[in-house]
């Protein structure tokens, strides 16, 4: 697998994982939302957090549509979860939230389930024929 | 621990999980369908790719089912807390996009993918409880 697709596969889960994390405190920082107020919702990706998470989401989006143009959605979906365990080990190491056992143990699956299907082949079905032709007139 | 009765809950988060998993699941055949990109952008150009994207109208469906399920998610967590919304929709989700891999976009799951998706499974139970 060359670099790029490593690449993308990282995008996937960094955009995701952080992305959500930086929605998610702008949207502390905003307050309350309350349907009479319901036009604040109007004036949330202004806010410089849910503005930056919005930007990452859109950067996991593209490159979930890439990665999924060379690879199958059962090659691509466990290696999304790594999110998690990013999201785990981040709690521990940047906020010094205790972490259990039993998410450590969590956290090992993950990993060892993520390397273990990274390593095999990443597409199983062809493009289907109708996929490259009809809608593409290939310039040369 | 939470406003709706058990059933109910259930049924929010059946919702949820089956537009979530229809997202992915029609967009991911949206992309089988458009093909590698790169190989794509080398015939085409990056329009070429642009307009293979826009011109499938599977890649809609999935937005569509992705928007909802975001409004879902929103519902869900109005009605449902969060310690039992997100555990339980990551990890069903998951058991569903493996499930529609196999039968809907005919990948081939593998001994080995299955395996690496039971570890993954195990362990989103683990982290999110």
């Amino acid at each position: 697998m060359s670099f790029l697709r490593y690449v993308l596969l990282a995008l996937i889960v960094l955009g995701s994982t952080f992305g959500d994390v930086y929605i998610a405190k702008g949207m502390k920082q905003i307050g309350e939302m309350s349907l009479r107020r319901w036009h604040d919702l109007l004036f949330a990706p202004l806010h410089p957090y849910v503005a930056l998470g919005t930007v990452l989401l859109m950067i996991f989006y593209l490159s979930y549509l890439a990665s999924l143009s060379w690879a199958d959605l059962s090659y691509i979906m466990p290696a999304t979860t790594f999110g998690y365990v990013l999201t785990a080990l981040s709690a521990h190491f940047m906020l010094g939230e205790s972490v259990p056992l039993t998410r450590w143990i969590g956290i090992i699956m993950i990993t060892l389930g993520v390397g273990f299907i990274t390593g095999g082949p990443s597409l199983t079905v062809a493009p289907t024929p109708e996929g490259i032709s009809p809608h593409i007139e290939v310039s040369s | 621990m939470s406003h709706l009765g058990v059933i109910a809950t259930w049924v929010v988060i059946f919702l949820l999980v089956g537009l979530n998993s229809a997202g992915d699941m029609c967009t991911a055949k949206a992309m089988r369908r458009v093909g590698d990109f790169a190989e794509l952008r080398r015939k085409a150009g990056i329009f070429g790719v642009v307009r293979g994207v826009l011109t499938e109208p599977w890649f809609f469906i999935g937005l569509l089912a992705m928007a909802l399920s975001f409004f879902a998610l929103l519902a869900a967590l109005s009605l449902i807390d969060l310690s039992v919304v997100i555990p339980a929709s990551a990890s069903l989700t998951f058991l569903l996009n493996l499930l529609g891999a196999k039968f809907f976009l005919k990948e081939h799951v593998s001994r080995r993918r299955w395996l690496s998706g039971m570890l993954v499974l195990g362990g989103i139970v683990l982290l999110r409880t």
